[in-house]
């Protein structure tokens, strides 16, 4: 057990040093959805109360189309040097490399979505200082289970030829019930409405990540395989 | 299939099919509120539920495949897909048509909707992504990945649509065709529903073999290729 938590930790460190050596991912992220936010600017003319309903829904659409980049650099520099058979010829089980990358890419992306926080919260002028805690709650909850599938799928777009259009394809649909969750959780918490209803939010958000989760990581050793 | 059961089946399908064309046009009262475009219903619901059917047979394909590594399931498993795909696209069309003359409205972003929305582009999207896979050998493995993902996303989507809008009321609209079918309706329901299945299972059947032949002609060339060198 010990041998493979290290296993994972080694893949991980891998690919967390990576990032953090060119930063590739994360300036891709963040630059992205910081112009989406301007563009929705001047897409919607809104009023102060608009601003708050829809304020959760573009939040969450700046993480997953940004969220899309990263996901699809994680396995393709992989493909390039052909560092995906290195790392099957290593004696490590398949789903250890499954947690691996859903844990490096959930890192970074959670790093991003933190970073991209305070702007958003200055261009909509939000008042959630007081609900800080709950809003990282949902966040860390919504961008695992995006991960969580994101992951699967970005190996298997990796394999195909068009797989800039693949992973978007393949992903937003599987991932629609975890972005209804979280806009919705998300979506209370800036309206600050009562906390039964966000509660019950995170609650099927929880429940629809044990599944995504859990059968991502069972089905991952089909997808790499020789 | 022996030519003789072929035979049978296929004139089954067809009488099946004659015989709900005579139902709903005219043994079917017509309905009080809706008028004749009610009669949509009869072939917009059937498509429905073989649409789900099609995949529910890409999801079982994709799980045996993967238990048992046997071509025979994946070839099983893309027929359906493309097969299904086509009664989800009529779904999607004859929906709308309907809603048009009864609502008012062409669409509405509720549960059955969106779930259907979402089905069409899981097929969608598994369809291409069997194209576009560059090693042959892998495709197999990969769509049963996505086979059995997309099929789990379905009653995931249906819930948590079903959820965010019930706490957003919505315009109640039309929910009262189904409730209590006058029994002739019924009749020519049920008889719709069998021969869209017979139908479905028609061309799923003529789809396998011509992937079946495919194979076979495969074979043939690299046998004859391999003699030759």
């Amino acid at each position: 057990m010990i041998n493979y938590i290290k296993k994972v930790f080694a893949l991980l460190s891998k690919d967390l040093r990576i990032e953090f050596r060119t930063k590739d991912s994360f300036n891709s992220m963040f630059v992205f959805a910081l112009l989406m936010i301007i563009v929705f600017n001047y897409a919607f003319d809104l009023t102060r109360k608009e601003t708050l309903e829809i304020a959760s829904g573009i939040l969450w659409i700046a993480f997953t189309f940004s969220g899309i980049l990263g996901l699809n650099r994680s396995f393709s520099y992989e493909k390039e040097n052909s560092a995906i058979e290195g790392i099957i010829l290593s004696p490590v089980d398949r789903s250890a490399i499954y947690l691996g990358k859903f844990l490096s890419n959930f890192l970074i992306m959670l790093l991003f979505e933190v970073v991209l926080l305070p702007f958003f919260v200055i261009f909509f002028n939000l008042k959630i200082l007081s609900d800080l805690p709950i809003l990282f709650l949902v966040m860390l909850l919504g961008t695992w289970g995006f991960v969580s599938v994101g992951t699967i799928f970005s190996a298997i777009s990796v394999q195909t030829k068009m797989r800039e259009i693949m992973l978007p394809l393949l992903l937003f649909p599987i991932a629609v019930p975890i972005i209804i969750g979280a806009v919705e959780s998300t979506s209370y918490i800036i309206q600050e409405e009562n906390w039964q209803l966000i509660w019950l939010w995170i609650q099927r958000l929880i429940g629809i990540n044990v599944i995504y989760f859990t059968i991502s990581f069972i089905l991952f050793e089909y997808v790499i395989v020789e | 299939m022996k030519k003789a059961s072929f035979l049978i089946f296929s004139i089954l399908t067809f009488l099946s099919m004659l015989t709900a064309l005579f139902f709903v046009f005219i043994y079917a009262p017509t309905e009080k509120t809706m008028g004749v475009v009610q009669k949509i219903f009869y072939f917009h619901v059937p498509s429905g539920w073989i649409a789900f059917l099609a995949f529910f047979i890409v999801f079982l394909s994709g799980v045996i495949y993967l238990m048992k590594k046997d071509k025979y399931w994946d070839i099983v498993g893309s027929s359906s897909a493309e097969v299904g795909v086509i009664f989800c696209s009529l779904v999607l069309i004859t929906g709308p048509i309907w809603a048009k003359k009864v609502w008012g409205i062409f669409w509405t972003w509720d549960a059955k909707l969106t779930s259907a929305v979402v089905l069409w582009l899981i097929y969608i999207s598994y369809i291409l992504l069997r194209k576009y896979v560059i090693d042959e050998s892998k495709r197999a493995n990969i769509s049963a990945v996505v086979g059995i993902l997309g099929f789990i996303d379905v009653p995931l989507v249906y819930m948590s649509t079903r959820w965010w809008r019930t706490q957003h009321p919505q315009p109640v609209i039309g929910g009262g065709e189904n409730s209590g079918l006058e029994p002739k309706m019924l009749l020519t329901f049920f008889i719709c529903l069998i021969a869209f299945t017979l139908l479905f299972f028609f061309i799923l059947y003529l789809k396998l073999s011509i992937e079946n032949a495919r194979k076979e002609i495969d074979y043939l060339y690299k046998s004859v290729e391999g003699k030759e060198t």
